[in-house]
């Protein structure tokens, strides 16, 4: 250790941005973070695998059929007229001979369609000229229709072709068919950015738990900032979730064009696509940070995991509220609800982001994330601050039953009472 | 008490000389109601080996922590390297916690140049220094292996590289020597000689004595967060007087009235305190009576009697019974 000293002060940045690379290396060349890569695909998998399933399940077993007992030549008569309508008609159920009666033979239509060995709905019976249909009221008031016209064609009553019909689409919408697109397209955001930030912010909560279990806090706490330590970890996690969003979003997006979607056919934000997505990026950061560090502080008093893993249910919970309240916000837009959910700091990325999708004005955006950043640094200050007086026991001692309470809660076996 | 001004109890000597390099008055760390630092004064001059002495629970770590600003004390001062936040001197300062701790996943060579980093050391050059500290070390086989296939051992030497990659002015160490062992605390004694000899001020806590009796310029004894004595080794020692041991041929004689009132007589030996007036008046009485000097020996207490005077018989015991493999 000749060589003369060249290390310097680090700024609370710089030293945030040391403990940033440290963890952002570390998850990124973990195994697990694979794991968390195709973590996404999980959910698509099983609700793939459970939507195919149960479709089947209702294509072979749950489809209604409409039977019909007649004598032969009305049933050839009626099949052919049905099956001719059917092709119109899509949802009209597949039409079963049940029954080809002789003349003069009686049928029972009711114990056709309770017998449990067919798959009957309703029963048509009678003749054309005068029809029966024979089921539970809600199918045969929908299906009385159908099976008339069917008798009307069977009768020769009706035209023997359909012409085609030309549709033309309507091209232009009206304010209030866009103010309802806009609407969707807010909502839509606003689900993403809550999805995403749900799945992602959580995981700052076990942040520091490393760190308190491997004595590593003494070090870091002796070197740098504690603030330094909490927006390190931050940046670190964001950087993660931007990696994860890339790979979703790249594979999503390919998958998406592939199946010839375009973002033409979904209604267009008010600021546009490209701003739109911009600020997706920007209040998807903002929110992370914000929650984040709130996360990170109440994480950071959690000793082990099993505390870590009780804290995350209230944790959830908090996230909820705040998308409910954002979601009930963008419904009234310019009230003093909207205005207030912009305000409050968890709800104002979700808030701005809605008001992105149906407001046009930029400069609120730029005042919005602004406000934002001064919260999540005043949040990390309070966070570091809150650690280093329960966590790491420092500054002015005071009792009281408050502080007692909170102290055998969280600050349990730290190293600050094995410090003495 | 203002920084600058007298300490309580004074180390005169090193510290009358040179700049320095901590300076505590009347700090006091309160834990929920239990007082674990009461008012501790410490002057550690600049290029010193600093011991902080005294037994488990005494309130060793946490000074340091507050020395370092881990902590914040509740009351007093303090100022390192000439500033009252040692956060703006971290760059320039090494610490080696008692509970070690480093990233399992990390390589060696890379848990050094974190370390380096967290001090505001470029990592490339952290690195680079990690490959070399390693390889001097007698660790170049382990460079490029995980912190969590080190044994224990091998993984605090590697933190300990790690709190020196930065080249720093003031090294703290916590415990420095516990769970190492005797071969591996030879080379930490080197390597903080040779530190010092560089001109890095070490500061360290331990509850050996023999440990601060080898190593330290100074001592502060700490006991029930209070520190009784701080000060060279030298002034520790001299409170207790050197021990006269003294073999005569006579059993009895006029001679007898010349030793001190507490000599005791153990086997052939009389065993007393050296008389303030020196040995030169016992010397002429024992010769003039007759006593027939077999064998007289003149014996400088050591810091554990000094120990024991100054903390008291409880805190000698506590140190004693503090766990630790090898003393």
């Amino acid at each position: 250790m000749s060589a003369a000293p060249v290390s310097g002060r680090l700024s609370t940045l710089a030293a945030a941005l040391v403990i940033a690379r440290r963890d952002f290396t570390a998850i990124l060349f973990s195994r697990s973070f694979f794991f968390f890569l195709l973590g996404p695909l999980f959910p698509l998998i099983v609700g793939g695998l459970a939507g195919g399933i149960g479709a089947s399940v209702k294509e072979t077993t749950a489809r209604p059929e409409l039977g019909i007992a007649m004598s032969k030549a009305d049933v050839a008569a009626m099949s052919a007229a049905y099956h001719q309508l059917q092709s119109r008609l899509v949802y009209l159920p597949d039409l079963v001979v049940v029954d080809e009666l002789q003349p003069g033979e009686a049928f029972d239509a009711g114990a056709a369609v309770g017998n449990r060995k067919l798959n009957l709905a309703a029963v048509i019976t009678g003749t054309p000229e005068k029809p029966v249909l024979t089921g539970t009221r809600d199918l045969i008031e929908r299906w009385q229709g159908p099976v008339s016209l069917a008798a009307a064609q069977a009768l020769g009553n009706a035209p023997a072709t359909y012409p085609n019909v030309e549709l033309s689409n309507l091209a232009t919408k009206t304010t209030a068919d866009e103010n309802r697109s806009r609407v969707m397209t807010a909502q839509l955001g606003q689900t993403v950015l809550f999805l995403l930030t749900m799945l992602l912010a959580g995981m700052v909560l076990s942040n520091l738990v490393e760190e308190k279990g491997n004595k590593i806090i003494e070090i870091l706490a002796a070197a740098i900032p504690m603030d330094a330590v909490f927006l390190g970890k931050l940046f670190a996690m964001l950087a993660v979730s931007w990696v994860g969003i890339s790979v979703w979003g790249v594979t999503g997006t390919a998958v998406w064009l592939a199946a010839g979607n375009s973002l033409a056919d979904y209604p267009a934000p008010a600021v546009g696509w490209p701003m739109f997505f911009a600020l997706g990026v920007l209040y998807f950061s903002m929110g992370y940070l914000l929650l984040g560090s709130l996360f990170l502080a109440i994480g950071s008093m959690a000793s082990t995991v099993r505390e870590v893993q009780t804290l995350s249910m209230p944790v959830t919970m908090l996230q909820l509220l705040n998308f409910f309240f954002a979601s009930y916000a963008m419904a009234k837009p310019g009230t003093m609800i909207e205005i207030a959910a912009t305000i409050v700091p968890f709800s104002s990325p979700f808030a701005m982001l809605a008001r992105a999708a149906q407001d046009p004005r930029l400069w609120t955006h730029g005042l919005a994330l602004a406000w934002q950043v001064i919260c999540v640094a005043v949040f990390v200050k309070a966070g570091a601050t809150l650690f280093r007086k329960w966590v790491m026991k420092s500054g002015p001692a005071r009792s009281g039953p408050k502080r007692r309470w909170f102290g055998q809660s969280f600050g349990r076996g730290t190293t600050a009472e094995k410090a003495v | 008490m203002k920084l600058g001004e007298a300490p309580v109890v004074s180390n005169a000597g090193i510290a009358a000389n040179r700049p320095l390099a901590i300076e505590a008055r009347g700090i006091v760390k309160r834990f929920d109601g239990f007082t674990a630092v009461d008012g501790i004064d410490l002057t550690v001059p600049e290029g010193a080996i600093y011991g902080i002495l005294g037994p488990n629970g005494a309130g060793k770590t946490t000074t340091l922590r507050m020395l370092l600003g881990i902590i914040d004390p509740d009351e007093g001062v303090r100022r390192i390297l000439g500033h009252d936040r040692p956060h703006e001197v971290a760059h320039t300062i090494g610490y080696l916690p008692e509970e070690r701790g480093l990233y399992p996943s990390m390589k060696a060579y890379e848990a050094i140049a974190f370390m380096g980093a967290l001090r505001g050391l470029p990592l490339a050059e952290g690195r680079r220094r990690g490959r070399e500290l390693l390889e001097q070390h007698g660790l170049g086989y382990a460079i490029d292996r995980q912190i969590r296939q080190l044994s224990k051992g091998m993984a605090q030497q590697v933190q300990l590289l790690g709190t020196l990659v930065h080249n720093p002015r003031l090294v703290v160490f916590d415990e420095p020597f516990s769970g190492l062992d005797a071969l591996n605390q030879g080379k930490l004694e080197r390597m903080i000689r040779e530190l010092s000899a560089n001109g890095t001020t070490v500061i360290f806590s331990t509850h050996v004595i023999a440990h601060a009796e080898r190593l330290c310029d100074e001592v502060a004894i700490i006991a029930g967060g209070k520190v009784p004595f701080a000060g060279p080794v030298d002034v520790a020692r001299d409170r207790i007087r050197p021990q006269v041991r003294l073999e005569t041929r006579a059993s009895d004689g006029p001679w007898r009235a010349a030793l001190p009132a507490e000599a005791r007589h153990e086997g052939n030996y009389w065993l007393f305190s050296l008389p303030e007036t020196g040995i030169e008046p016992l010397l002429r009485a024992l010769i003039e009576g007759e006593a027939g000097i077999l064998s007289l020996s003149i014996e400088r207490a050591g810091l554990h009697d000094a120990f024991v005077a100054i903390a008291g018989e409880a805190a000698a015991r506590a140190l004693e019974e503090s766990p630790e493999e090898v003393r």
